[in-house]
Formats: structure tokens, C-alpha cells, sequence
């Protein structure tokens, strides 16, 4: 064998074991994601397919998979014995008024720090960026004496009515986006003779509308989702939302032979969730990457 | 922001800030006003009040029973020096914050370098991995309650495939903490979609240039990604520790700082002060909110101090 072809051949050896580490590599990487993320769906399979699952199967060892005979009288069980019905309803009107509120407070004051010049416009918006360092816990105890004292508590009003007066990060994330629309648009409207509330409702809502549904969706997450609000305020079995019915669901004595039908609850509450994700995915990550943003 | 009206040498000090305006400019301030006003109004109410309420309160044994009584720093003392609860709970939402925070990032962040590699469907993967974030944390608690259980739990079952024997998970004080810390890595999807979010901004043109001066996959990582990532690295640690400080939720509705007090969380500890024991303890509880306020604020100091030294902000 010549040198040449010697050396041709050892290039062509250590080509084809590149890619073959390539491949090896790319595998790995394949195997690791798939397993992965099946170990992280798992439960959330386990609560769909336990809500349908007769009481034997519920905590058998090994765990079973599939419900056998399929049983969706626990949903019905879940929603009318348990009560989860009204607890929905709640949850719906709850989350429903919040988001109204969050909504319009939000793109009102937005639009006031975007577009108009005032004196101390500044120093307030540092005191809005300021409250967003504020913990819960600060507010939390002050803030129930005051409900108590108005006889709120007991009430839907302290979880619906303090969301029509903004919430820091809604009213920020809103004003960077107005900044972002072109001032010749409103000059143009206010020659036409349009009114300041009337740019705001014709002009910038409508053009702001990707910025509004990122805020609609974190709004929805918050409120359905929130459980120290209603846990303080929502003592009677009747105005219980989700969130609190779950908790004392699970408290029962003896519930650990219900989890079927507790499961069926709980899908009750994740099911809107998914359904919301499913069509505002791409708002979802933004979402996201702009909460993990602020600070 | 450049101003077309001209402006006097010498302002004179006035307590009216709207007399040095045009009649135009004063008309825009009052419609500025009246825009925020949702919020400045809500501010007063829902915010500053209730603020300065507390630090009072704090300073007094008030409890909704009865009035309160001015106590001086009575509360503040009783919680450094004659209270084994506040260090229990101090102590053991630090164990968390650290252990919580430190899964997390770590695995956020392998798991946005595989999911960063020209794989296929990659919008699957990031979904399947994210979808738990989403799920609401009392149902998520719910569903951790079977994982965790330890008589037919999933998390047992799956062990044992590599000889773990069934632990108790959370009904014994040596593993509840531990259940509570693999139960917090299920949320790590928002981390990895915030650090893929970062990998993807980072310019390709860095890595060819290094590959062809001969780095190989693991100096890429550790000369390129890592120190290009370190703010969203950092800003993730501030943010993830500010949030985990107020771990509550989960150890209420799981363990209520069981067994033996080893998931007594500070918040679970501030909670049961104002609302939870009979009497109810409202000053103090407002004591143990400023001191957690205090701790928080500092972190978030250190957040916007060194933003401009950690922040890379592209060319």
C-alpha cells in the first residue's frame, strides 16, 4: 500500500467515526429527552387516567395504568355529590371579573405613563417598578383586618375588586409596548378630532392587542389559579372556588379511598388550563420570558 | 425627550408644579392624571396603607379579638431570641430555597442545552417539558400526594426498579423535605424555556469561529455559553430565590409543616401566626412579614446593583 493511499484511507477512517460519534452523540441526546420527558408527563397522565379508574384499581401495587371498566360516573360523583359544580361556577365568575379588571385598569394607566407628560410621571413609575418588590405576606394581615372591618370577608369582593386598580406588572409590560407604537398614529386621531378615552379604546387596544392577550393569559393563571386569596376569605361551602375545594377535599377524613373521584375534581381544574395553553401557546412562552424578565 | 416650548433660565420654586405649564401642558398632566388615577388610588388603598399599617402593627400584640397594645420591639426580640419556631422555619425554607433553586437551574439548564441541539420536534419536547408548570399548584399537590405516597405511590414504583427500597416521603421528617424538593423540579419548564429563550440568542458565529480554532464541545461550553448566559443564569438564582423564600402553598395543603416540624416553612409559620392559632397572633406575624420584607429586599437590591455588571447586553 502506498503512503498516499495510506493516508487517504485514514482520513476516510476517521470520517466515518466522527459520525458515527455524531450519530452515537445525537442518540444519546434523543434518548435522554424522550425518557425525560416522559418521566415529567407521567403524573399528569396518571391524573387523567386515575379519574376514570373504580375504586379497586385506585392505589393498586403495582400502579395500574389503564381504567378497567372505565368509569365516568366519577366525574359526576365529583361535581354534584362533592359539590365541584359550584366550585367551578365560582372559579369561572372569580377569575371572569378579575380578568375585566386586570384588563382595564391596566391598559388605562399604561396608556397614561406611555403617552402623557405630568410632573412626577417619573418618580411614580419608579414607585410602581418598586412595588413589585413588595411580598404578599407584607400587605396580607393589614389588608384582612380592613376586609373584616367593611364585612368583605366571606365575600367574592376582595378577590375581584382590588384587580380594577392595576397590577404593577401588567401596567409595566403594557406601557413598553405603547411606547413602541408610532405617535404620528394618535396625532393623526387627535387632528381628526378624537377624544383622549377614544384613542385609547379605537387606537391603542386595538393595536396593542398581541401585548393584551400576553397580560389576558398571565391574568387567567393568576386568578384561577390563586389559593391564599380564596384560603383567607372564602369560608361558606357555597362561595368555595377550585382551589379551596380541592384543599378540603383532600383534608376529608378517608379521602385517601376517593382518589378517583378526587382526581376527576382535579382534572375539573387543570382541563381549562391545558385547553387555554393549547391555543395561545406561542403567548404562553412570551409569557414567560417576560416575567422572567422583570425584576 | 426633547420639549418645543422654551424654558425659563431660572425655575422658580413653587409648591403648585402645574403653574410653570402651558395651558396645553397642564391640559395633558390632568389627562395623565386621570389615567393612572385607577392606580395611584389602589396605591393608597390596596398598597402604601396597608404597608405602613403593618409596620405599626408590628410594633404592637394586636390580634382581631382584641386591640393592641404598643409592645416597642418586643415582637422583634421575642423572634431572634425566645422563639425556636422562627430558626426552625428560617432554617428550613433556606434548606429549600437552596435545594429547590439549585435543582432548577442545573436541570433547566441541561435540559435547554439538549433541547438546543438542532433536535427534531422540538416544540414537543419544550411543550412536554413546560405543561407542568402550567398545572394549578393545589391540583399539582394533589397529584404529588399519589406520587409521593408511600404505599402505592408512583415515585416508589419507579425507584424500585433501581433498588431503592418504598420510602415514606412525606409522613416521615427525614424525607419530607426531600419529597417536597423532586416534587419542585417538575415546575423546572419555565427556567429551561427562559434559558433556551437565552441559548437561542446566542450568535452562531461564536461557536464556528471556536470550532474552527479547534475548541471542542465542552470548551464551547464552558468559554462561550456559560459566560455569555451568566445574567439569565444569575437573574434566574435572584428571582427563583426570591420566590422560593415564600414557599407556602404545597407545605400547607401536603405536610402543614409535618412531621415533627420538618417542612415548617417561614410563610407556612407567618400564616399560622395571623390566621391559624387561637388566639391569632396578628403583631407578630406582622413582625415576621417585615423581617421576611427585609431579606427580600436585599435580594432584590443585589438583583438591580449588579444587573450593569452581570447583564451582557450583545455587541
Amino acid at each position: 500500500m502506498s503512503a498516499v493511499s495510506h493516508s487517504r484511507l485514514d482520513l476516510s477512517y476517521n470520517d466515518t467515526w466522527l459520525r458515527l460519534r455524531n450519530k452515537l452523540g445525537k442518540a444519546l441526546i434523543y434518548l435522554t429527552i424522550i425518557s425525560l420527558s416522559l418521566i415529567f408527563v407521567v403524573p399528569l397522565l396518571s391524573m387523567f387516567s386515575m379519574s376514570l379508574m373504580p375504586r379497586e384499581q385506585v392505589g393498586a401495587w403495582p400502579p395500574e395504568w389503564i381504567p378497567n371498566p372505565v368509569q365516568f360516573e366519577n366525574y359526576a360523583k365529583a361535581l354534584y355529590f362533592w359539590n365541584f359544580a359550584q366550585s367551578f361556577r365560582n372559579t369561572v365568575l372569580v377569575t371572569g371579573l378579575s380578568m375585566i379588571g386586570d384588563l382595564l385598569s391596566c391598559t388605562l394607566v399604561a396608556y397614561g405613563f406611555a403617552r402623557f407628560r405630568f410632573p412626577g410621571r417619573n418618580a411614580l413609575f419608579m414607585v410602581l417598578l418598586g412595588t413589585l418588590m413588595l411580598p404578599f405576606a407584607v400587605t396580607m394581615v393589614p389588608l384582612y383586618i380592613g376586609y373584616n372591618a367593611i364585612g368583605w370577608v366571606n365575600t367574592f369582593n376582595p378577590l375581584i375588586v382590588p384587580h380594577f386598580f392595576g397590577n404593577a406588572f401588567y401596567i409595566f409590560l403594557l406601557r413598553q409596548f405603547f411606547m413602541t407604537i408610532p405617535e404620528e398614529l394618535t396625532d393623526a386621531a387627535k387632528i381628526d378630532g378624537a377624544g383622549e378615552f377614544q384613542i385609547w379604546a379605537r387606537i391603542m387596544i386595538p393595536l396593542a392587542r398581541p401585548a393584551i392577550i400576553v397580560v389576558a393569559i398571565l391574568s387567567f393563571q393568576t386568578h384561577w389559579n390563586d389559593f391564599l386569596g380564596p384560603l383567607l376569605y372564602l369560608k361558606d361551602q357555597q362561595l368555595h372556588t377550585l382551589a379551596i375545594g380541592l384543599y378540603k377535599f383532600q383534608g376529608l377524613p378517608g379521602q385517601g379511598s376517593l382518589y378517583n373521584e378526587m382526581m376527576a375534581a382535579t382534572v375539573l381544574m387543570v382541563l381549562p388550563v391545558l385547553v387555554v395553553f393549547a391555543i395561545f401557546q406561542k403567548q404562553f412562552v412570551q409569557g414567560v420570558t417576560l416575567s422572567g424578565l422583570k425584576g | 425627550m426633547s420639549s418645543a416650548t422654551v424654558q425659563p433660565l431660572v425655575r422658580k420654586r413653587t409648591l403648585n408644579p402645574f403653574r410653570d405649564l402651558s395651558p396645553a401642558r397642564r391640559r395633558e398632566a390632568l389627562y395623565g392624571f386621570l389615567f393612572i388615577s385607577p392606580w395611584l388610588i389602589g396605591l393608597v388603598i390596596f398598597t402604601l396603607g396597608p404597608f405602613i399599617a403593618s409596620l405599626i402593627l408590628s410594633f404592637t400584640n394586636y390580634s382581631i379579638l382584641q386591640p393592641g397594645r404598643w409592645v416597642g420591639f418586643d415582637n422583634y426580640i421575642r423572634a431572634f431570641t425566645n422563639d425556636d419556631l422562627f430558626w426552625i422555619s428560617l432554617r428550613n425554607t433556606v434548606v429549600y430555597v437552596v435545594g429547590s433553586v439549585t435543582i432548577r437551574v442545573i436541570l433547566g439548564f441541561v435540559l435547554a442545552l439538549l433541547l438546543n441541539t438542532k433536535i427534531r420536534f422540538l416544540a414537543l419536547w419544550r411543550t412536554l417539558f413546560y405543561i407542568p408548570s402550567i398545572v394549578p399548584i393545589v391540583a399539582t399537590t394533589i397529584i404529588w400526594l399519589y406520587v409521593l405516597n408511600p404505599r402505592f405511590g408512583l415515585l416508589n414504583w419507579f425507584l424500585g426498579f433501581f433498588g431503592v427500597p418504598r420510602l415514606r416521603w412525606l409522613t416521615s421528617p427525614d424525607t419530607a423535605m426531600l419529597g417536597l424538593l423532586v416534587m419542585s423540579s417538575w415546575w423546572v419548564g419555565t427556567t429551561m424555556i427562559i434559558f433556551l429563550a437565552g441559548l437561542q440568542g446566542i450568535p452562531e458565529d461564536y461557536h464556528d469561529a471556536a470550532k474552527i480554532d479547534g475548541a471542542n464541545a465542552w470548551q464551547r461550553l464552558l468559554r462561550i455559553t456559560i459566560p455569555l448566559m451568566t445574567p439569565t443564569i444569575f437573574f434566574n438564582v435572584i428571582i427563583g430565590i426570591i420566590n422560593a423564600f415564600q414557599v407556602f402553598t404545597q407545605a400547607l395543603i401536603m405536610t402543614n409543616g409535618g412531621p415533627l416540624n420538618a417542612t415548617r416553612f417561614y410563610m407556612l409559620y407567618l400564616y399560622d401566626n395571623a390566621f391559624g392559632y387561637l388566639p391569632p397572633q396578628m403583631g407578630y406575624a406582622s413582625a415576621l412579614a417585615w423581617i421576611l420584607f427585609v431579606i427580600i429586599f436585599v435580594l432584590s437590591l443585589v438583583v438591580v446593583r449588579s444587573s450593569d455588571r452581570w447583564v451582557f447586553y450583545g455587541n
